[in-house]
């Protein structure tokens, strides 16, 4: 068991590690070519690239979110593409939840029931994804995508009726946390630390939801029985694991982490709405997930990386933090498209398995039956 | 009751006969799909009153949603009161408004194209969400082309320009079928990556390379007026797609049902073991259904292109391919019931403004009146397909007693 779980984690590590040992190498390249160079490279990675690492958790947080609601889903057998929908739900009831509570009772306190309301809004949409996948036995694509337009017609029928016309604004975004000022001193691994610890109350739990997720994914009897439900139904139903029962907790709870994904953008991020503001979100969490091969620390790693390439296009371009010489100028010259697009690159690569296959579990999507015999 | 897993190595795939809803004649299948719009359309109107109460100094007034759907056909079919109306049929006081009219079918034409790609996928057991990037390869294709045809006439500028369109269509369709037959990649993913590379790359495209100088926003330039769809009738927007529509609709009817490559089709569909072992080529008939797919939506691209927007803008706002996804649903994967399935969201497109401007309801009531339905359907067909399988634990419960 212990062996199995390690051989897992190193599997997820190897993709991660190949990446980073490509970008390594080619940095590495970079550099021999002009050995000058390296003093400002160096200079670059070490003063420079760390004050982004903020922006990038930023970044990463809905994506990440998104990707632990698909392994949630996905690892007890039911697709859920609905995410996106999911979200942009979360991120509508928080803005509306705060703006309408903030009035009555302060502004953080409205900002943290915001988030309640839409982890509750988020579960109950996914209950209807479960009943239609589950016990309809819907198919499960057509139900992600009824949640989806469900979910983009609803937020903009009411966003114009109760948000445009009477021009309701948002409560205050949530606090950040701030962290002992002597550990952002530590080079380089003081940045990382504030990065992940100096957010608002969402974008910190992430890593404790991250690595809770994956203990008890692979640890716990919760952990085994989800797994067993996702890859091979019957069996678990013959040990006597109710099923139904499984994939209908975790599609609802995993419909909390996408709320979460949701609420951090109107309450932590932002404190505004905007129709589509989740703008695919939801989508790179899925492909953050299969990059990620359906475990949380993977699915988180691989929303690190797609946060990351999404704030180069920011950060890189700006002279203050771009790196120096033609590395520079090269990343400049990429059109913002570029970055945009790297993510869903990424993921079609993986699945056509050019740099090592991405499988998902076995029963993943197929409407289980009790009374079916095979 | 397993479900096929067929090359992919992973889960999920498409079974026909529940999308499909083979079970019950012609009769039972307009009834149940009826029943699904008029549910969707309850929906609409419980929101519609709901709606009328939030609205400033608003009550609950049970009459709005007909008022509201009154508006929605007013501005989709019928002569409006108080707005000119153009169009020989109201001057003489007939009920038909020419100019609504068009603008329903032109809305129309690219929901039937890309229902055709989402239903033809279908029918081989693949789920083709890529229509919306297909659709949008489909209008960059069909207008870059068609802006560099100086010179050539009316006929032979449009066909070229509409065929660029479909190959266009056609190798985002073909990229997602060649990865599933020869790499195992699931359709549904590679296909929503897909579209996100497409808007993203196209409005680089549109933004940078190919953008037209002279353009106060950007996007491509202006078609040549030979590749332009003309619209045939005086007063009415309606241009020449829809045409083009139904006779692809027509094809795609002959194809799958009276052809052999529709009856191979079809039998991937149903079982591709069985097709397999009939000699039939799975992965060969896999990418040709998704190719071919993705000319469909590519064509309906290059209709809304040559016919209404002239140019690609770069930022284009358009949910044509997704909403085709809808369609093929509630027109049961068959071409009849895609052309039907969009008509009729295509009224509720064209009225929808109108419906905003008379009871300043918000427009996109529709696309929640959209989801419902979709829903009704998603739950509807199970319901029917899980009525069987009751009676025979009914009767196996009775053998046992």
């Amino acid at each position: 068991m212990t062996a199995f779980a390690i051989g897992r984690f190193a599997s997820i590590s190897y993709r991660a590690w190949a990446v980073l040992g490509v970008v390594v190498l080619l940095a590495l390249g970079a550099m021999l070519v002009d050995i000058p160079y390296l003093g400002g490279f160096v200079d670059w990675l070490i003063n420079r690239v760390p004050p982004t690492f903020s922006l990038i958790v930023q970044y990463a947080t809905p994506i990440a979110f998104a990707a632990l609601c698909g392994v949630m889903c996905e690892r007890s057998g039911v697709v859920n593409i609905g995410i996106e929908g999911l979200m942009l739900t979360a991120a509508f009831v928080a803005f509306l939840a705060g703006a309408y509570l903030g009035p009555v009772v302060g502004t953080p306190w409205a900002a943290l029931l915001g988030v309640g309301f839409a982890v509750l809004a988020s579960m109950l949409l996914s209950l209807l994804h479960a009943w239609l996948s589950i016990t309809i036995k819907a198919d499960q694509i057509i139900s992600g995508a009824v949640i989806i337009i469900l979910a983009a017609g609803g937020t903009a029928f009411f966003n114009q009726l109760l948000v445009s016309t009477s021009g309701l604004s948002g409560t205050l975004i949530l606090p950040h946390l701030s962290i002992p000022r002597e550990i952002t001193t530590i080079p380089f691994l003081g940045p990382i630390l504030l990065a992940l610890f100096n957010q608002g109350p969402i974008a910190m739990s992430l890593i404790v939801c991250v690595v809770g997720l994956q203990i008890l994914l692979f640890r716990s009897r919760w952990g085994l029985r989800t797994r067993a439900v996702g890859e091979h139904p019957k069996a678990a139903d013959t040990v006597g694991i109710d099923v139904y029962f499984v994939r209908y907790r975790n599609v609802v709870l995993g419909g909390g982490f996408a709320g979460l994904g949701g609420a951090f953008l109107t309450t932590e991020l932002s404190n505004s709405f905007q129709d589509g503001m989740t703008g695919g979100v939801g989508f790179i969490g899925l492909a953050a997930m299969i990059f990620g091969r359906w475990t949380p620390v993977g699915a988180f790693a691989a929303a690190l990386l797609f946060g990351a390439v999404q704030s180069a296009q920011l950060t890189l371009r700006i002279p203050s933090s771009a790196p120096p010489g033609e590395l520079g100028e090269l990343v400049a010259a990429l059109p913002p498209e570029f970055f945009g697009i790297l993510p869903y690159l990424v993921t079609i690569v993986v699945l056509a398995g050019v740099v090592g296959r991405a499988i998902p579990p076995a029963a993943d999507g197929i409407p289980y039956d009790k009374e079916s015999r095979s | 009751m397993t479900t096929e897993r067929g090359a992919t190595g992973g889960g999920m795939s498409v079974d026909p006969t529940t999308l499909l809803g083979t079970g019950g004649g012609l009769g039972r299948q307009v009834l149940v799909t009826s029943i699904a719009v008029l549910g969707g359309l309850l929906v609409g109107a419980l929101l519609i009153i709901l709606s009328g109460a939030l609205q400033p100094g608003g009550t609950l007034d049970f009459g709005l949603p007909l008022v509201a759907y009154r508006a929605l056909l007013d501005g989709a079919l019928l002569c409006e009161e108080g707005f000119q109306d153009v169009g020989i049929l109201c001057e003489e006081g007939g009920v038909l408004d020419l100019r609504a009219l068009g603008n329903t079918l032109n809305a129309s034409t690219p929901l039937i194209m890309t229902g055709l790609a989402v239903a033809f996928g279908f029918r081989a057991g693949l789920f083709n969400i890529g229509a919306q990037g297909q659709f949008l390869l489909g209008a960059f294709a069909s207008t870059l082309i068609g802006a560099n045809l100086v010179g050539v006439p009316f006929p032979a500028a449009a066909a070229i320009a509409i065929l660029a369109g479909a190959l266009g269509g056609a190798l985002w369709g073909f990229i997602p079928g060649a990865l599933k037959a020869w790499r195992g990649a699931h359709e549904v993913v590679t296909t929503i990556m897909l579209n996100f590379v497409a808007a993203l790359s196209l409005r680089y495209l549109a933004n940078g390379p190919f953008r037209d100088p002279g353009a106060t926003f950007s996007r491509t330039p202006d078609i040549q007026p030979g590749a332009v769809l003309p619209t045939p009738i005086d007063g009415s927007p309606m241009h020449w797609g829809i045409v083009v529509a139904i006779l692809v609709a027509v094809a795609v009817w002959f194809l799958l049902f009276k052809t052999t490559l529709g009856f191979e089709i079809r039998t991937v569909g149903a079982n591709p073991h069985a097709a397999r072992y009939a000699g039939i080529r799975p992965r060969l008939i896999t990418i040709l259904t998704m190719t071919l797919a993705g000319s469909m939506a590519g064509i309906g691209g290059a209709a809304e292109g040559l016919g209404i927007t002239k140019n690609y803008p770069a930022e284009y706002g358009t949910s044509y391919g997704f909403d085709g996804i809808a369609v093929a649903l509630l027109g049961r994967a068959h071409p009849i019931g895609v052309v039907g399935a969009a008509l009729l969201f295509g009224v509720m497109r064209a009225g929808a403004g109108s419906m905003q401007r008379q009871t300043d309801i918000p427009i996109d009531i529709i696309t929640i009146v959209q989801g419902m339905i979709l829903l009704f359907v998603a739950a509807e067909v199970v319901i029917r397909r899980l009525l069987p399988a009751a009676r025979a634990r009914r009767v196996s419960a009775a053998a046992a007693a």
